[in-house]
């Protein structure tokens, strides 16, 4: 095993796909702790499907998809989270019509354009993606994560607040308005960054499964962010690891390894008690 | 002093008729005021616009202190991993907004209040398996971290078995005799509510129908 891993980081390519995605699993399993107790686990798949649309007619034009897939992610996520429930039209169906649409969008553009090659079947369920990133791409994702970490522990406190009690953190002066924003512009940067690794379909369960796992048998919200980050990281490492040595699509071993650990830990949960 | 007073409030949310018509209110520090009235009469209507949470824009509504509010627990509060402490200390954050962690002084205040209100052995247990009456306990403690001043509760012995919401009410007495609390509660329980507070102000339909001392005050059917 050692032998495979040594051989696996002898590519630069590997290497570089580590590095981002590590980041990208932290990232994506800290936020996914307040959106999954917000009760927004949709989001992430609303968002990823944004984000194929919008690429594929980035690359339809020639143009680098990163830099003009996180603003117009970013816009919809903020969209999406302030129809919130309130609105005559439910978040749900919201985030299921956008997400439908930009995925329609974004296969008849491909159609129109370079078909429906290995390319779009890779943008849709990760792999190839990652490991074939640009060196600004890569610079790009890594200087995004470290911002999302900064400002997940910066905002810490108040993110805790917000997510157990809008209603009161709104009472004691805290903008919560503002919050919400800011863990939708987190989310969307962190999806369309998590695409190229995970794929469209795939990315939103690195935000959903790590917190959902984390909770079976932690109870306190430090210990299940904490815990979160951890079981992120560990079976996104798991999941490379296997993908090279079997051949199997990146993101696709990446979820299952995920859906492994939640089971462990929900067996866990029931021994414990 | 007048800790909270409201003048000519009217309010209704966008294309509805108006729910609060015209309200007149002070509150004046030490009182223990609890507003009755029937479903939809606009209690919480009124105490949302007091707290900033409703925009309000017919009326005046002067605010002397911070205000420490318990909402009723939703859904997502009772699947919430999160330990007493990380939830009372919340309510200090006010106190340093700007900080990034928790300061001293913070988790000094944090820890009296837990001590105060017999939570501090509870503190490391998770929120969603406390019962009724200590999951109030812990929300009343996160208010008065945040302001020791004038607390404003909505409905919170709602679901509680009677035993526990009469201790929560001797706890809500206590504190507003020995620190001065002010305090502000609707409740749906006049009969038994009468025995703590010292004003009761009735609601009808979005008007202000009777305001009175507590001993004053006749429940219906009581003539």
């Amino acid at each position: 095993m050692i032998l495979i891993i040594h051989e696996m980081i002898s590519y630069s390519f590997i290497n570089r796909a580590l590095l981002v995605g590590t980041l990208v699993s932290l990232c994506a399993a800290l936020l996914g702790v307040s959106l999954v107790l917000k009760r927004y686990s949709n989001i992430g798949d609303g968002l990823a499907h944004v984000g194929f649309g919008i690429t594929t007619i980035a690359v339809a034009f020639g143009l680098a998809p990163l830099p003009i897939a996180i603003p117009s992610v970013i816009v919809i996520a903020i969209i999406l989270l302030k129809i919130g429930n309130n609105h005559r039209i439910k978040s749900d169906s919201a985030i299921a019509i956008i997400s439908s649409t930009s995925l329609a969008l974004g296969v008849a553009v491909t159609s129109l354009t370079t078909g429906l090659n290995t390319d779009v079947c890779n943008a849709m369920f990760g792999s190839g993606g990652i490991l074939a990133m640009s060196n600004s791409d890569v610079i790009l994702s890594i200087l995004v994560s470290i911002i999302v970490l900064m400002l997940f522990i910066v905002y810490y406190r108040k993110l805790f607040a917000v997510t157990f009690d809008e209603d009161f953190s709104k009472a004691i002066g805290l903008k919560t308005q503002r919050y919400t924003n800011l863990i939708a512009i987190l989310t969307a940067v962190v999806i369309v960054i998590g695409m190229r690794l995970m794929g469209t379909l795939l990315i939103s369960s690195i935000i959903i499964f790590p917190a959902l796992t984390s909770m079976r048998l932690f109870k306190t919200f430090k210990s299940v962010v904490i815990s979160s980050g951890i079981v992120s990281v560990i079976c996104f490492w798991i999941g490379m690891f296997l993908s090279y040595v079997y051949g199997i699509s990146t993101g696709a071993t990446i979820v299952l390894v995920n859906l492994v650990v939640f089971l462990l830990f929900t067996v866990l949960e029931k021994t414990v008690k | 002093m007048e800790l909270i007073k409201i003048e000519n409030l009217s309010f209704g949310y966008s294309n509805s008729e108006e729910i609060l018509k015209k309200i007149n209110l002070v509150i004046e520090e030490g009182e223990f005021v609890c507003i009755v009235g029937e479903n939809g009469s606009g209690k919480s209507t009124l105490i949302k616009c007091i707290l900033g949470l409703n925009k309000v824009e017919d009326g005046t509504i002067k605010i002397q202190s911070r205000i420490g509010y318990l909402p009723q627990i939703t859904d997502i509060q009772n699947n919430f991993p999160a330990s007493i402490e990380e939830i009372v200390r919340s309510g200090t954050i006010p106190n340093n907004i700007k900080s990034i962690l928790y300061s001293k002084e913070d988790k000094k205040k944090t820890k009296e209040i837990m001590e105060k209100l017999e939570l501090y052995n509870l503190r490391k247990k998770c929120f969603y398996e406390l019962s009724g009456g200590q999951k109030q306990r812990v929300l009343i403690a996160r208010a008065l971290c945040s302001t020791d001043k004038i607390i404003i509760l909505d409905e919170p012995v709602n679901g509680l078995d009677p035993k526990i919401a009469v201790e929560i009410y001797e706890l809500l007495k206590k504190l507003n005799e020995e620190n001065n609390l002010t305090i502000v509660m609707i409740s749906h329980d006049v009969h038994r509510v009468k025995k703590y507070a010292s004003r009761i102000v009735e609601i009808e339909n979005g008007r202000i129908i009777k305001d009175l001392p507590a001993t004053e005050y006749k429940c219906g059917g009581e003539g």
